[in-house]
């Protein structure tokens, strides 16, 4: 087929923002710098938009590749060209196949056509009669590798970043002939490395240096004269004075290679399992597909590729990644819904912080860092404050020693944070964070504490989990300074931020909020003030669930691995352990109190929290065992259910509260749900956060007798909520 | 190898040798010009890149200074510009540099500048090079020139233009005429093709990549001002611009044009030390003023004085790169010297008419022309590259050739005649 025979593909885009294929003549040097080389077309892969707008590919921007590729090949084929390349806008090679409209395909047969097109445009590039060659410029991922990949030779740039094949992070396989190419190219084991290991490790990408070191690309060349260089060395390639040398690769017929494909896709496997619990079918997918292809031609695994990516495309799974990649994570996020009018907000030049425990130095370590203002800790005695000086700045010996940063921002960083017994210090501040024990009486005296001290603008916030922000504020004489400010554990690592807004907290002070939280490199989500917020009243929800199934009689083993086909990153009752009985039993207590018997209070977990228990699993002689002495502790009742049951009970109870949290208003729309499991619990995409799952499980029409999210945002409109 | 000795050592002047040069490509300036949309400072980088590449035994570290001039020294060639491009480069950041300004002798300046430095024993290696963007940066752009030129009458206003000055220049010299001029221009052009056929032109030029709007990267590794096959009867068609019925044409003067280029320098001793090769030695340069209103009669006395700084006389100069900023100008000096317009040893490979004139980058185009000159004749003994300046000025460095029999310096290195240009490839 030729690329034109998908203008029925293409029509379905009336809007796509193309890419285009603009071919550049290039006469190449021979020998000693004097013309005759020969002429080489050079293509630029070009959206003409600046470079916060990414160039993709999509229906229409791959027929214009396609035809400029045929139309090449035909020139190669008359002798006129002597090598074709590829390369791209500044920044970027290509980003990748356009997901927002592979997603929005709804039949099988037009992802089947899309996945054929993407083919068919690199087979020409792979058979031009000619070599090709990809200039990898800036970010490639995804398809955008593979059009490197299909070429026949490859340099990239030292200043190139995100080059990756995320597409079973994303919900499909590398089937453009990555998962092909790659194995040949680099070895079985790198390529499971960069087509599983890296996407699920946070959707880790390689940098140019890397992709070189890989073996992905041939040669490396500086950024500053990255095109002349790729392009003399080019010349060299086709005059025959220079022929790349491959160590990595590999012939998949040789018979030890055999072997050891076979063990990297098992240890693939292994670790799709660790991972994901198998909870999403792509992973497996392209260890599959790369199984497979061992023994394949290019031909036979095309085929396979573009079924199994037909397939994938319209999955729940590979839909509800798009929603939460494209549309919460690099959207939403930045957005932030019923933010008030950045102009708004206050600068802050000075930051309190009230307590100097562990809670307290990991704020004033990221307050210092990333806002680079000075940070004071009070707390009620010199020795309290020294450990708590001493704990920011070990940690920023830690950072040192790492050489994640500099001397002199170490320096810096530790000179800014700095401690005292007095709340006096505060008196400059412009924003004042406490840290306290969670008591609202002990806070309470805090604020009205420091309204003594600090200026009438000077902003007050809480990093309470639990207590009510409004009743802290009830005596203020500035109630509307107040703000809650919930990070969670580890405040360095996760990305989320509760900005909880109390009734009376006015838009500058909700406006500084969401700009600080930005300085802070956080997302910062708009709440209501209700009890737990987002995040935790969902993950105790989730856990008094699963802890009520085994106070029933459900065998733990069972009521632990129950949600497995959910794929969280870990069991209910490691993050229990994780999280800290007491302080789990704390906030289902202060939920208990909120919301009555939805949050049950398990006096199994208090008879394990008044004996210093630290969770129900451990290692007993090398097998992971709730021990007998834990055992001993506890009651159950004679009530046991199925892991079915305790995934189902626990599916509807997740759509009650959420659509409850959504009809009391705590967030703007099941979106910021999404937002903050996926930030806050690190809730995989494949399940778009939770609601979509919720959804595409039923659970939403079983409880509230509806979808949280139409059909087609975060899934297949082909699939129903009976799915 | 150290010769910094204490400050009561007896101090030694030491030779400076140029070792390599290299240039961009020129371009016409204005927005069909191949380097319409790219940087001014992005240009100098890629020579500084060049000849880092072609001069694998030099250590980057051991470059002393990067003098950089621009006549405009504003937006992309602003910002101090010699520092700002080592760094671009990717030079060390122990590596330090400045701009420098003498209108179209800045590339001259910035080497006869380090080159002192070098002589004092200031500096071991230095890159002094220069970049116009005249697409950027239109002649003048930007200048405020000071009331009292013309109320003091210091300087004739018509004086800033030099198309101006250029036809002052016919008026005082009557037999330089429009025909000398045109037939000197199609000359120019001539010898350019001639020198590109030969292969005399691109072993110094540097591929710069370019991208435009709608039509994606390309790579640039010619020269776009050249019209060759230009014609008398082609040249007698244009019009006069400066003056009506006037002598100086588009067609018999440099045009605006786009540009860098760069130049490695060394003291002999570190040349030798660093196994870098020595394409010509320093022998004096001179600079001199004349009336701002005939700025192009400039070279006449810069070279007078050049040559009594040297000892030597116009008869010992084997070969002359003179800038053609007009060929009024370049007549003028030949007739002041009683040397023919057509004479051989004059700009063997053309000049600035055909190829170009990036104000402050054309100096070290004329060194790497006469260096390469020199290499292919060796039986020429001393050259000189000489320019006229704006606001009148002239500006001339007398060279001697490593590979006369007779020459004075240090035996030439192996390496002068072998540059090897190796990339950072796997």
């Amino acid at each position: 087929m030729s690329a034109t025979d998908y203008r029925e593909l293409a029509a379905l885009f009336p809007d796509e923002t193309i890419t285009h294929s603009y071919v550049q003549d290039i006469e190449l040097p021979a020998a000693g710098g004097k013309p005759g080389g020969g002429t080489f077309a050079l293509i630029t892969l070009d959206n003409g938009l600046d470079h916060t707008k990414p160039t993709t590919l999509g229906p229409n921007t791959l027929i214009e590749l396609g035809q400029a590729l045929e139309a090449l090949r035909d020139r190669a084929a008359r002798g006129e060209i002597v090598g074709v390349g590829v390369t791209g806008k500044p920044h970027y090679l290509v980003a990748g196949a356009d997901l927002s409209a592979v997603k929005s395909l709804e039949q099988r047969e037009h992802g089947l056509w899309m996945a054929q097109l993407g083919h068919d445009v690199y087979s020409t590039l792979a058979n031009l009669g000619v070599p090709s060659f990809a200039f990898i410029n800036g970010a490639a991922l995804g398809g955008g590798l593979e059009v490197a990949l299909q070429s026949t030779y490859r340099t990239v740039s030292t200043g190139a970043g995100a080059l990756a094949l995320p597409e079973a992070f994303i919900g499909l396989v590398p089937g453009w002939g990555g998962v092909y190419i790659l194995p040949r190219l680099i070895g079985p084991e790198n390529a499971v490395k960069v087509m599983i290991e890296n996407p699920l490790s946070n959707n880790r990408t390689l940098t140019g240096q890397q992709a070189f070191g890989l073996g992905i690309a041939d040669a490396l060349f500086e950024p500053a004269d990255f095109v002349e260089q790729s392009l003399a060395w080019a010349a060299r390639v086709i005059s025959g004075d220079l022929v790349p040398e491959r160590p990595d690769a590999v012939d998949p017929a040789d018979p030890a290679t055999a072997g050891r494909w076979d063990a990297a896709v098992a240890a693939g496997r292994q670790l799709v399992e660790a991972k994901t619990s198998n909870a999403a079918p792509a992973p497996g997918k392209v260890l599959d597909v790369m199984a497979a292809n061992r023994t394949m031609t290019q031909a036979e695994s095309a085929a396979l590729e573009c079924e199994t990516l037909a397939d994938l495309m319209q999955t729940d799974e590979f839909r509800s990644t798009v929603y939460a990649f494209l549309d919460l994570v690099q959207k939403r996020s930045k957005r932030p819904a019923g933010a008030p009018d950045r102009k708004l907000a206050r600068p802050v030049t000075k930051v309190g912080v009230v307590g100097a425990g562990l809670m307290a130095g990991q704020l004033a370590l990221l307050f210092a860092r990333q806002l680079k203002v000075p940070v004071v800790l009070t707390d009620i005695d010199q020795a309290r404050v020294d450990k708590g000086v001493g704990y920011v700045h070990a940690e920023v010996d830690k950072l040192l020693a790492k050489k994640r940063i500099s001397q002199d921002a170490a320096n810096r960083t530790k000179a800014l944070v700095t401690g005292s017994v007095s709340k006096a210090a505060f008196a400059d501040a412009d924003f004042v964070i406490e840290a306290v024990f969670e008591e609202l009486n002990v806070k309470k005296q805090v604020f009205a504490e420091l309204e003594g001290i600090v200026s009438d603008e000077c902003i007050l916030a809480t990093n309470t989990s639990s207590l009510s922000v409004t009743a802290m504020a009830a005596d203020l004489q500035h109630p509307e300074r107040l703000v809650g400010f919930h990070f969670f554990n580890p405040v360095a690592v996760m990305p989320l931020l509760e900005i909880v807004r109390a009734p009376r907290t006015d838009d500058a002070v909700l406006a500084t909020a969401f700009e600080l939280a930005k300085g802070l490199r956080k997302t910062g989500v708009l709440v209501k003030d209700a009890a737990a917020f987002v995040v935790n009243r969902i993950l105790l929800r989730l856990m008094g669930e699963v802890t009520a199934a085994l106070d029933e009689g459900t065998p733990a083993d069972t009521a632990d691995t129950a949600l497995r086909p959910m794929g969280l990153p870990m069991s209910p009752f490691t993050l229990l352990a994780m999280v800290g009985l007491p302080v789990a039993q704390h906030v289902q207590e202060s939920l208990n109190t909120a919301f009555g018997s939805r949050f049950p209070v398990s006096s199994n977990l208090q008879k394990l929290i008044d004996s210093g228990v630290k969770g129900l699993w451990e290692d007993v002689d090398g097998t992971r065992r709730i021990p007998d002495s834990t055992l001993a502790l506890m009651s159950f009742g004679t009530q046991p259910s199925t892991a079915e049951q305790v995934l189902r009970r626990t599916q509807d109870a997740l759509a009650e509260e959420i659509g409850l949290m959504l009809a009391e208003g705590v967030v703007a729309g099941p979106e910021d749900i999404d937002l903050c499991m996926i930030l806050g619990a690190g809730w995989p995409m494949f399940l778009g956060g939770i609601t979509p799952y919720l959804d595409r499980v039923g659970a939403s029409e079983r409880v509230n007798g509806k979808r949280f999210l139409p059909a087609g945002v975060a899934s297949s409109v082909a699939v129903g909520a009976d799915a | 190898m150290s010769h910094h000795g204490s400050g009561a050592a007896q101090r030694t002047v030491r030779d400076v040798v140029f070792v390599d040069g290299v240039r961009t490509p020129f371009g016409r300036a204005g927005e069909k010009g191949i380097y319409a949309g790219t940087r001014a400072d992005d240009l100098i980088v890629k020579c500084i890149r060049e000849l880092m590449r072609r001069n694998p035994s030099l250590p980057a570290e051991r470059i002393d200074e990067v003098a950089i001039a621009a006549t405009t020294q504003t937006g992309d060639q602003g910002l101090t510009l010699g520092r700002t491009a080592a760094l671009l480069a990717g030079l060390p950041r122990t590596v330090p540099g400045f701009a420098i300004d003498r209108m179209c002798a800045g590339a001259m300046t910035a080497v006869t500048a380090t080159a002192g430095g070098i002589g004092f024993g200031a500096y071991d290696v230095v890159i002094a090079g220069g970049v116009e963007h005249m697409g950027n940066h239109p002649m003048g752009a930007g200048a405020d020139p000071n009331p009292r030129f013309m109320s003091e009458r210091l300087v004739d206003p018509a004086a800033l233009n030099m198309g101006n000055t250029a036809e002052n220049l016919h008026d005082r010299f009557p037999a330089i005429t429009k025909q000398r001029t045109d037939a000197y221009a199609v000359a120019s052009q001539e010898k350019l093709a001639a020198a590109y056929g030969a292969g005399n032109i691109q072993p110094d030029l540097v591929p710069v990549a370019t991208k435009k709007p709608g039509q994606g990267w390309t790579v640039n590794s010619v020269d776009e001002p050249p019209r060759p096959g230009t014609t008398l009867a082609d040249l007698a068609a244009l019009r006069t611009p400066f003056r009506a019925h006037g002598r100086v044409t588009a067609g018999n003067a440099a045009g605006l044009n786009d540009g860098a280029t760069a130049a490695l320098l060394a003291s002999s001793e570190a040349a030798a030390e660093l196994g870098l090769p020595v394409k010509m030695r320093m022998v004096s340069f001179a600079y001199a003023g004349v009336e701002p209103e005939v700025m192009g009669i400039g070279p006449v006395p810069a070279t007078k004085k050049a040559l009594r700084n040297a000892g030597l006389d116009i008869s010992d100069i084997g070969l002359f790169e003179i800038n053609e900023a007009f060929a009024v100008q370049v007549l003028s000096f030949l007739d002041h010297f009683g040397i023919a317009d057509d004479d051989p040893r004059v700009n063997r490979y053309g000049g600035a008419i055909a190829v170009g004139h990036p104000l402050a980058s054309s100096g070290v185009r004329l060194m790497t022309q006469l260096a390469h000159q020199f290499e292919a004749d060796p039986s020429v003994r001393y050259g000189i590259t000489t320019m006229c300046v704006g606001l009148g000025m002239g500006a001339t460095v007398i060279w001697e050739n490593p590979h006369h029999p007779d020459y004075s310096g240090a035996a030439p290195t192996a390496a002068a005649t072998a540059t090897a240009a190796e990339g950072a490839t796997a």
